[in-house]
Formats: structure tokens, sequence, C-alpha cells
């Protein structure tokens, strides 16, 4: 029973600790005004003083007093509200949160009693100590305690000067309420999102063990289901199907049930945003406010947790790096405080989670020079980096753009942690700069994740799940379509669809026991997945099925192979690996090695920085390299369709015109053009399309020879216009191609005149 | 001296080597499992027990011990490792026995190093020498 007690206690001075938070963060923005709260705090320490004392908390009462003493002494007009107040009071909000953590640990309230924080208090409380700088403004004619809409600790049995109040009394003006917390907004909205104060007999506090129990058992019987379900099919019994139907349909609405129990609101974690910013603002000296949105978006409870640290941190970054100084921002013709906000929704199966601010952006130039100087990548890497992956630089372990290490963030362990979290419950996380403008740090995360479903699939007899989340869509290769569709050159293959071309592996060459099998009639089967914003093909010998899996975590050995995030239990009862479809395409060098989950430190980072190239052949069988991230499709197009416009060469191409650039003139007439009269016309071009300055533009090549995947040491002394440098890709010495400068050269400026 | 430690002994490769019962979940007997491609050698694989997944690993491979041939005999010791489930697979299931904490030593220098890795201690009875094993060690696949 004491037990009982106890965590009551706990969970509802926590929700007191949350609801004083939001209102002494606003009243810090301006947006409460300081005679709103100073009632509701008071009695929220009075009553978190009386019950701890009650429990024998002593220290938890001795700082609870002090803060009741401030908060009389503002009451009765002796002490001005300052930010001095503002300050200490948060402190205390953070040093009985620490008690109170120690409370839940040892059910004692530790040794540290806050003697510093307590005589602050005390100074802080003497008539006329109008302590802090620039004291806000005095506080108005004291409300009456009983009037103002105020947080309530209610125990059993509440002691009458503790009843709630009626809701919408308030003494004074309504506040400017802009966000995140309008006067009189604590409802205690932790456990019961859509209950009004006042029906507490419709709710019930259920503890997190037992929803967590509820749910473990849910899966269990989701695993037992399918078992039943796959069993049943090898009888002819109408009954027992029938049973098993219901059985199926039981669990169904029985798993959506708890599920739905185990859902809070992402205002959770959002309410403790707004402390964050300000804190951090003041930290560095910036002005910053949070808006947020869709604070109503439910999500898992343990999912919450996870992306509590995260988003904080995100938060944080936004503004100590994102939001400018004040000064600097009026010089740039913004206002002077920054915006920070916050939005999330759902979006397919997803929750989505949007920070977004209006400061600066990213730094390309910074992060790419930062990069280099933690020998995070080469200078060479660095300068063919496009946009979108040097942003990305900033997830990599050790990275920090501060120019000074501040007390915020800055220490190393940034961006990178970020990422290796939110992936690690199955989310992914991007962001997208706009240099000037802001920058939007965009998490997604799934709903819930014990039971996902899956793609069951096939490689040496053996079946893995394939989490549908990642999957994009099945391809199947018919022998007759297969050249045209696969291209196999030394070994690396690429698909070609619908005028893409993805990186193809091979799920049995990747996991070392082989190579894909095909289907009775030759058929290729394929699944094309996505990873960290990249797609792929994956060969596999055969689409089984898809599954409703529980997935169950691998021991620290089996999860640092980064090929399987897990395991499930099938119908059949046999243990069937998930496949970690980001881990897969990083063991094969298609995305950036730099993630955190295995440590490896700065050196392995590089080492594993293996990038695809699409490899050319060029004028006298030299050879020619573009790395294939630049590349958006690859055309095969009749001569006849090349036309004349304006003495440069384009095609008509999806509905626009595509100009084209022929690599081998762009490059040659730097060299020997003569030899160009002797050329050959080919009958077909081989077209390279790719983005540029955001349009389309086809670079003209000889032949495209194959596709290779190599730690690539370039070595710039080789750079001529539009060459990047030269590097040794499959044994041979191949020109490393700078698109970007070769069609900053050629596009817009006359081309070379047509040949032939 | 009244301190005594139960332990479950088995055989691998004709020596005996025991770990606390306490920390023993069951002993099965046959175990289907699934291999995990490129896992450390000593896992066997994954295997299902009643809806938790556990990994078994070799403790002959573990041990640096001669391999196990097609056919023959093993007994899987379940324990409950720090990261879930392992299934031990040791070839025989010995008994279980009471030992004061006094005739456990430490274990000799001159034990192989990938032995040696794993044993916690020795245990001198009357006909024979036990080596307990380190569970956490051995439950670790990775030498």
């Amino acid at each position: 029973m004491a037990d009982e007690v106890m965590s009551e206690f706990l969970a509802e001075a926590g929700e007191i600790l949350d609801g004083l938070e939001r209102d002494l963060v606003a009243v810090d923005g301006g947006n409460l005004d300081p005679a709103d709260v100073v009632a509701g705090t008071f009695r929220a320490f009075h009553t978190l003083k009386g019950t701890s004392g009650f429990l024998g908390f002593e220290k938890l009462a001795g700082v609870a007093h002090a803060g009741e003493d401030l908060l009389c002494a503002i009451r009765e007009s002796q002490v001005v509200w300052s930010r001095g107040v503002t300050d200490a009071l948060l402190e205390v909000l953070d040093a009985l949160r620490a008690i109170l953590g120690e409370a839940a640990r040892t059910e004692k309230d530790g040794d540290n009693a806050y003697p510093d924080l307590v005589a602050r208090l005390k100074a802080l409380s003497e008539p006329g100590a109008a302590a802090g700088p620039e004291p806000k403004e005095a506080a108005a004619a004291p409300p009456a305690v009983e009037a103002a809409p105020a947080p309530v600790f209610q125990p059993r049995a509440p002691p009458p000067k503790l009843v709630r109040p009626p809701r919408g009394a308030p003494t004074s003006p309504p506040a400017p309420a802009t966000e995140p917390a309008p006067p009189g907004s604590h409802a205690p909205r932790a456990s019961e999102p859509h209950a009004e104060p006042g029906d507490a007999a419709s709710t019930l506090r259920v503890p997190v063990p037992v929803l967590d129990r509820l749910m473990s058992l849910v899966g269990e019987l989701v695993l037992a289901r399918n078992q039943l379900i796959c069993q049943e099919a090898t009888r002819e019994d109408a009954r027992l199907a029938a049973t098993s139907q219901r059985i199926h349909q039981l669990t169904t609405g029985l798993q959506e049930a708890v599920m739905k129990a185990r859902m809070q609101p992402i205002d959770n974690v959002f309410s403790r945003l707004p402390r964050v910013v300000r804190d951090t603002a003041q930290v560095c000296g910036k002005q910053a406010r949070l808006v947020t949105s869709g604070q109503d978006t439910e999500l898992d409870k343990t999912l919450l947790e996870a992306i509590k640290d995260p988003l904080t941190h995100v938060v944080r970054n936004s503004v100590d790096h994102g939001i400018e100084g004040p000064e600097l921002r009026l010089a740039n013709g913004k206002a002077a405080e920054g915006t920070v906000a916050i939005r999330a929704f759902h979006d397919g199966g997803q929750v989505i989670i949007e920070v977004e601010d209006d400061g600066a952006g990213v730094n390309l130039t910074k992060v790419r020079a930062k990069a280099i100087a933690l020998g995070l990548v080469t200078q060479e890497e660095a300068d063919r980096l496009s946009e979108r992956d040097t942003v990305d630089l900033v997830f990599r372990p050790g990275f920090s753009t501060a120019d000074a290490v501040t007390q915020i963030s800055g220490r190393g362990v940034g961006m990178d942690v970020v990422r290796t979290n939110v992936e690690r419950i199955g989310g992914s996380v991007e962001m997208l700069s706009a240099p000037g403008r802001g920058c939007t740090c965009r998490i997604r995360v799934p709903l819930t994740l014990l039971i996902v479903p899956a793609l069951i699939v096939t490689s040496k007899r053996e079946r893995y799940a394939v989490p549908q989340a990642s999957l994009v869509e099945l391809v199947r290769i018919s022998s007759e379509r297969e050249a045209q569709m696969v291209v196999d050159v030394h070994g690396s293959l690429v698909l070609r669809l619908r005028g893409a071309i993805l990186p193809l592996l091979d799920l049995a060459t990747m996991l070392g026991t082989g190579n894909a099998g095909r289907a009775s009639d030759g058929a290729l089967s394929v699944v094309v997945l996505s990873a960290e914003g990249r797609q792929f093909g994956l060969l596999v010998d055969e689409v089984a099925d898809t599954e409703e899996i529980v997935v169950k975590p691998l021991g620290r050995h089996l999860q640092a192979l980064g090929a399987f995030s897990g395991a499930t239990v099938r119908g059949d009862g046999r243990v069937a690996l998930v496949l970690d479809v980001a881990g897969i395409a990083r063991r094969a060098g298609l995305l950036a090695a730099g993630d955190a989950r295995a440590n490896r430190g700065v050196a392995a980072v590089r080492a594993g920085a293996r990038r695809p190239y699409l490899i050319l052949r060029g004028r006298d069988d030299g050879r020619l390299a573009i790395p294939l991230g630049d590349v958006a499709r690859i055309e095969e197009i009749a001569r006849e369709r090349v036309e004349q416009v304006g003495g440069s060469e384009a095609i008509q191409y999806r509905g626009t015109v595509l100009p084209l650039v022929r690599v081998a003139n762009a490059l040659l007439e730097r060299r020997k053009r003569p030899r160009l009269a002797a050329e050959e016309v080919p009958d077909k071009l081989q077209v390279v399309v790719q983005q540029w300055g955001g349009r389309e533009v086809g670079l003209v090549v000889d032949s495209i020879v194959d596709v290779a995947e190599e730690e690539v040491a370039l070595d710039p002394t080789r750079a001529r216009p539009g060459v990047a440098g030269c590097a040794v890709i499959q044994g041979r010495i191949t020109e490393i191609l700078d698109t970007a400068a070769l069609l900053a050269a050629q596009v817009g400026a006359a081309p070379e005149a047509p040949r032939g | 001296m009244a301190e005594t430690i139960r332990i479950c002994t088995f055989l691998l490769e004709g020596r005996t080597f025991a770990v606390p019962v306490a920390e023993v979940r069951e002993v099965v007997k046959d175990l289907e499992t699934t291999p995990v491609p490129l896992a450390p050698p000593a896992v066997l694989g994954l295997a299902h027990l009643r809806g938790q997944i556990a990994t078994a690993v070799d403790l002959r491979h573990r041990l640096g011990l001669t391999a196990r041939r097609q056919g023959d005999q093993s007994v899987n010791v379940v324990v409950q490792g720090a990261e879930g489930l392992v299934c031990l697979s040791v070839d025989e299931v010995g008994d279980v026995i009471d030992v004061p904490q006094g005739v456990v030593e430490r274990p000799p220098d001159t034990l192989r190093p990938a032995v040696r890795e794993v044993v916690r201690g020795i245990c001198k009875l009357e006909d024979e020498l036990v080596l307990l094993l380190d569970t956490e060690r051995a439950v670790d696949p990775s030498p």
C-alpha cells in the first residue's frame, strides 16, 4: 500500500512540476503575467511540502518551503517578481526533480538539502530585495489565492483549501496566450489525454509495467495466433477454421486496443521544450521562442521516452547553432527573436516530428572545413560532396561545428547520437538546410515498436523478414528482360528500373552464403528498399509472404554485425532474422559509414567511405568515372532525336527540353581537338541524366563500362578543367569527372559546334 | 564454511565443467536453430524457446576444443545472459552438486588462455576437478 501512495505521489509531483515549469517559462517569455502564477505556484509548493513532510522527505519539504516563502513574499508585495525570481524558481524545480528522482530510486530523499539554493531563495525573499537584473514588471495586485486557476495536487482526501476552483475564473486580464501554455492548462494531460479535469471516475492510472506486460503478452498471442493459423491450414476442419478465424480477429482487436492504451500525446515531450529553448537562449545570449503544433499526435509510450533526449538535443542545437545572435539577425533583416517551430503529425503509419528554425541554416563551407579538420573526410572528398551529403556530415560521430565548445552543445556528442538513438527505434533523421533562412530537422518514428508488418523473403532456404516501412516495391525480372534491367559487370550489379538506376545487392552474397537463386522459370526477385533516403535493390531467392511479426532484440554481438535488427518467431515455430535495411546498405557502402552505432572511430569511418562510381570509357580507351550519387538516370537515345537549339544540342525528354553536353568534347576541346574529325558517329547515344542547378542535364558519354564501388584516393594534382583528379579504380587509372564544374563551363555557354 | 554454491556440471571432451545452478534456466535436448550468417563461428544460431529467442553458442568452439563431429550427441544448458537467453551446447549434462565456497580456487595459470578466459574458478572435488565457468564470459561468442 505504501508503495502505491509513494508512486502516486511521485507521478503527481512530476505533473505539478511540469505544469509549473510551463508557467514559469511562459512568464519569462512575456506570455503570462506573473500575477497569474504566483498563487498557483505558491500552492503547488505548499502541497508538495505538506505531502513530502508526511512521507518523511525532509529535504524535499525544505526546498519546497523556501520556494513557498519567496512566493509568499511576492504575494504580499514585499518582493517584486524579476528574472532572478524566475531563474531561482526554475532551479527549485530542478532541485525538486532531482530529489524526487532520488526518492523514486531509493525511497529516501538523498543527502542534498540544496543549502545554496535555499539561501538564495531566502535572500530573494527579503523585503525590497528586487533581486536579479532587469526586473520585468511589478506584480499586479495580489490575486486572491483561492480564485486563480492553478495546478492542484489532489490527495485522496483533499484538505478543503485545496479544492479546485471553478475553471475560467481568472482574477487578472487574460494573458496574451499565444502558445504553449495558456493559463490554467495544467490539467495533468500526461496520463489522461482527453480527460477534462474532474472526470477522474472515467480514467485510471495504470502503472507502465502493467502496460508493458500486456503488450508483450499480446505479442506472444500474435505469435501463437500465427502458429495456429499455420497449423490449421494443414487440416480440413471447418469448425477449427472458424474458431481460428475468430481468434485471429480477436487478437487483432486486442492488439489495437492495447496499443491504444500505450499511446500518449507527444505533448508530454513537447511540454519540456519551452524551458530548453529558454535556458539555451539565455546561455548563448540569443533570443528565441518556441512554437509547437500537433502536440495531440499520439505515440507509443516507449517511443515517446526514446525520442525525448534526441528531440531535446535537436531543439538545443537549433537555438545554439541555428538561430543567430540578435544583432546579426537585425542586420539580416530578421526579427531579433528567432523562432523554433516544432510540428508533429502522422504520415502513413509513422509519426513525423519536424524541428524548424529560422536561423542561418547549415554553413556548408564551415561544415566541410570542420569535417576536414576533424579528419572525417579528406579535402578531396569534401570538395566532391553534394549539398545534401555535406549537411549529412553533421551526423558523423564526433562532429561539432560550434566555434567554441559551449556549455550547451559542441561537446562532440551530438547529432550522431541523435541519429543512432532514433534509428535504434526504427526511425530516421534527416537535416534540410536553406542557407540564410533556416534549417529543418525531420525525425521519423514508427507508431509502435513491438509488432510490425513485414515481408518475408527467402535466401538459401532461410527466411528473413524485411520491415515494410523500408519497402518500396517488389520487382520480378523475367529471364528475357534480365539483360535489359540488370547490368552486371565485374560483379557490381545495377538495376535499371523505369529509367532510374539503382545499386543492386545480392542478399546471399551480402550474407556470405552464396548467390541469389531463381524461380523455376528463371526469373529473379528483387525487393526495392529505401534506407536513409537512398533506394537500392536487393536480390532474394523468393518473396514469400507478408506477416505481422513481433520483433525481439538480438544480443549485442549479433546486433553489431549490422545486418540484422532483430529476430522473430514465425508461425512454424522457427526463428527468422529481421534484416536491418540501413545496416545492409551501409555494409555495401551505399550509405555513409559515419554511423555511430558501430562506434568504430575516425580512421575506420574514413576507411569505410566507399562510394559507388559509374565508370565510363573515354577517348583513347581511357577511363572516366562519375560518382553514382550524382546520376539520376541513364538513357539510351537515338541520334535522330538530338535537335539543335540556338547552337546547342538538346532532346525532348519527359515533356521538357533536356540540354545535352558531350563529355568527350567538353574535355577534349582543351586537348587535341583535331582527333574529332576521325570520330565514328554511333546511332545510339548514351546519356547520363543528372540534376544540375534545379533542372536536368544530359551528359553524352561514349559508353558505360561498369559500376564500381571503391574507396577512392583522389590525386588532385592530375586535375584539369572538368576533371577533379585521378584515382585508381578497379586497378586502373581513372579520371574522376567534376561534373559540376564541367556543366558550369558548358551549360548556357555555346557548346562545341555539332559534329556530323 | 557454511556457504555453499550449487553447481550444474557438464562434460566437454571428457572434462568436467560447471555453471552455478542459479544461472541455469533449463536443459534442453533437441533444439532447432536458425543459422545467423556473418556471426562469430561459435554461434550455432538462434532458437525458439517458448516465445523467447535464445542464442545457441557452441561451448566447444568457445573454449577452443576440438569441433564436435556430425551426429555426436549434444545437450543445451540454457542460461540467462545479460542480453537474453543463451543455450550453451555441451556434450553431456552431469550432476547438480553443492560445493563449499572454500573449495573454489583461482584457476591455475597453466590453463590454456582460451579456457582460462572463461573460467572463474576451479573446484577440487574428491575424484575430479571441475572448472567453474564465468557465465557472462561463456555466453560471449566472440573471444
